[in-house]
């Protein structure tokens, strides 16, 4: 088992604080689920968490089993067992995705024992039949000319290659009709286990009918405010995050809200 | 000079090294017309080779070095070799190339197995071309392929019909020079209708030091006909200035196609400066694919003189510039004739004080109606010692034709170094396989082995670029 925690942490942005003291404690076997407005700072949460160097970290701790990571490098969080699934991830031209994601792997595997081309494509195979994925999306270069929804399956199929211990799924929802819903929601499904965790973002409920969370936190403001099981997510569909915070007495302007 | 200075082990270039070989023939230092004239003798020339040479040598006298570009300051004409000659004869046998040369190639791992797949073999040590293998298919076709030297014995007249026609000896000094004191190059000639699928491959090299390299290459495509040419250079380290001054001219005539593929890596003492030029008549095609990784100093502006309606011209070029490396590269697209079209892609990087500009002509004359151009540069500087510059030159006659310029320089981008890190790939990898992708769109028209070959350049040119 493993865990991952975040202890007041805050951070900024060009000069900006967004984060103002988040606390958070999950382990394997566990997903978790953060909800919030838009400009909360969750997907601030996700990139602080991986290392995004835009992101400044002006307090807090992030423990991956006990061990505080903001010191390292985003490759050496990344190989100690940490994945984001991205909301907007990068176009690399010239470089075909099933190569990226042999690069990734073998980045784990010691210099002289790769993983095989044969057993590799095997595996590849599978997974991206898992997320209803065509044959050409291995050759193609990663995420160039890709729809919004083939950059999120290809991030799930990422993620079920690489398995890592804790994956952050930022607003893996967004953009995606309900039938591709559910497909990355099968992939993800798939990895639960006592050895995966994982923490998922998101604006609305929807996602959380196909992946159950185990507790689900709510953030405003720059904090986590509420913590509760599957149900507070539907009870926020039901009456809004404004509700929410009216309940709770904080003075929080909400991006979206009308003057 | 130590030991593993002769040898050339010492150096940091990756195939740095010179083997141990006693010139036949050498005019020494230094140029002038009675060197000419030897060197017209030697290869037992007609006369109407020699007065070639002769009146070159008198319009590379008269003429000055060019006006733009790079410092060119550093080449001392005195000191330079102009012909030297390694072996009598033309070999056509593996068996019968010298076994210092053979040594060399197996350095620069040209492995012998190659010559199956490869239709030609010919392989320019020096000045002069010391193994020529021609597959026999190919002979059967009528497709002629051997140096230059021996197309003038052979095909007098072809050869002169074309010789100096594209590239006259006043379009620029160092063609001048060629002309005056030229050896070696390859011809080809592909007769009509004629198409060849494997590509027709040669090496160059220079090796002694001082050594010109002077090579003429001439290529006749004839109607209807198509050929692949490829050619690849390494040269071994040295501590004296080089000059490599080439001609090339590429005739493609109706309805035929040309491809010639390059990939230089001279070592960083060596100033390359060539002048190659192709013609493309009614829907020919004419494709440069040219890749330069080394020399000190590299000038060298591929260019398609497109010549008759429907005429095709396209330049796919990559410039890699490491420490104290000028590139100063480009192409020459020039639109004479209706509804041509001519593409020029240009990939750049440099690194630890290089420098990479592309400097590039589009010309629509008037009678190119209906005519079209794309011109692409896309360079990386990956630190802030280094620099590049983009120079285009566009002269536009005629009111109907459409021409597109996109230029980008950047870094690499920190977005893609995240994403590629945050799956646990280093940094150094990162920026690699960022690379790698951005020269893809070139290696990938490569033949396999250029490919490999050029991909484990750039890795040990990218080593240690991650602080």
């Amino acid at each position: 088992m493993s865990t991952l925690e975040v202890k007041d942490l805050h951070v900024s942005i060009d000069g900006k604080n967004i984060l103002k003291g988040v606390n958070l404690k999950m382990q394997t076997g566990e997903i978790h689920a953060i909800m919030g407005p838009n400009g909360t700072g969750k997907s601030t949460l996700s990139e602080a968490i991986m290392g995004h160097p835009a992101y400044k970290v002006t307090k807090g701790e992030v423990l991956l089993n006990g061990e505080n990571i903001l010191e390292l490098p985003v490759d050496e969080r990344a190989r100690a067992g940490l994945f984001l699934a991205m909301q907007y991830p990068a176009e690399i031209p010239g470089v075909t995705n099933a190569e990226f994601i042999r690069g990734a792997i073998n980045a784990r595997l010691p210099e002289d024992k790769p993983l095989s081309v044969r057993n590799f494509l095997k595996r590849l195979d599978k997974t991206m039949g898992v997320l209803d994925m065509t044959d050409e999306m291995a050759d193609r270069y990663l995420n160039e000319g890709f729809s919004g929804g083939e950059k999120k399956r290809n991030e799930i199929l990422q993620l079920m290659m690489i398995k890592p211990k804790f994956a952050i799924l930022d607003e893996i929802d967004s953009g995606l009709d309900i039938d591709a819903l559910k497909v990355v929601s099968r992939g993800v499904n798939q990895m639960r286990g006592p050895e995966f965790g994982s923490l998922i973002i998101t604006h609305y409920q929807r996602l959380l009918n196909y992946i159950v969370p185990d507790v689900v936190h709510v953030m405003m403001g720059g904090r986590i405010v509420k913590q509760g099981g599957p149900e507070l997510a539907k009870r926020l569909e039901d009456e809004g995050y404004a509700g929410l915070r009216d309940e709770l007495g904080l003075d929080i302007k909400l991006v979206d809200e009308e003057a | 000079m130590s030991d593993a200075d002769m040898l050339g082990l010492g150096g940091e270039y990756k195939y740095g090294f010179k083997d141990d070989i006693n010139p036949i023939l050498t005019t020494g230092e230094g140029l002038n017309e009675d060197i000419v004239r030897q060197i017209s003798k030697a290869k037992n020339e007609p006369d109407w080779m020699l007065d070639f040479r002769l009146k070159s040598f008198k319009r590379y006298k008269e003429m000055e070095m060019p006006d733009f570009g790079p410092d060119l300051s550093g080449i001392n004409l005195d000191r330079i070799n102009y012909f030297r000659r390694d072996s009598d004869s033309v070999a056509r046998n593996w068996e019968d190339v010298p076994d210092d040369i053979k040594k060399t190639f197996d350095r620069l791992g040209v492995p012998e197995a190659e010559r199956k797949y490869l239709a030609g073999s010919s392989a320019q040590y020096e000045s002069e071309v010391v193994y020529h293998n021609m597959r026999e298919d190919f002979e059967k076709l009528g497709i002629v392929f051997m140096d230059t030297d021996s197309a003038v014995q052979k095909y007098p007249e072809l050869v002169r019909k074309y010789f100096g026609k594209l590239i006259p000896p006043s379009d620029n000094k160092f063609a001048a020079l060629n002309s005056a004191v030229w050896s070696g190059g390859t011809f080809i000639y592909v007769p009509k209708g004629v198409k060849t699928e494997v590509p027709i491959q040669s090496y160059f090299r220079i090796n002694a030091g001082n050594s010109g390299q002077f090579e003429r290459t001439l290529i006749i495509v004839d109607e209807g006909a198509s050929v692949n040419y490829v050619e690849g250079c390494t040269a071994p380290n040295y501590s004296e200035d080089s000059l490599h001054a080439a001609v090339v001219e590429v005739n493609v005539l109706k309805d035929a196609y040309c491809r010639y593929t390059t990939i230089q890596n001279w070592s960083d003492n060596v100033y390359s400066l060539e002048t190659k030029r192709a013609q493309a008549l009614e829907n020919g095609t004419m494709e440069w694919v040219d890749g330069n990784l080394g020399s000190k100093v590299t000038m060298k502006y591929p260019s398609v003189y497109l010549n008759g309606r429907g005429a095709h011209g396209t330049m796919l070029s990559i410039a890699f510039a490491g420490k104290d490396i000028v590139s100063d590269t480009g192409a020459r697209m020039i639109h004479n004739a209706k509804d041509t079209s001519s593409s020029i892609v240009s990939k750049s990087l440099c690194k630890d004080g290089g420098r990479v500009d592309y400097r590039g002509k589009v010309r629509f004359a008037r009678n190119s109606d209906g005519s079209f151009s794309h011109v692409e540069c896309d360079t990386i500087i990956l630190d802030e010692k280094s620099a590049s510059d983009t120079i285009p030159f566009n002269e536009i006659k005629n009111g109907n034709v459409s021409m597109e310029h996109e230029a980008k320089v950047s870094k690499i981008s920190e977005e893609q170094l995240y994403y590629l890190m945050s799956r646990g790939i280093t940094e150094e990898k990162a920026t690699e396989m960022i690379i790698m992708g951005f020269v893809e769109p070139f290696t990938k028209e490569l033949p396999m082995e250029y490919a490999v070959e050029l991909n484990r350049l750039i890795e040990y040119q990218m080593e240690g670029s991650v602080g």
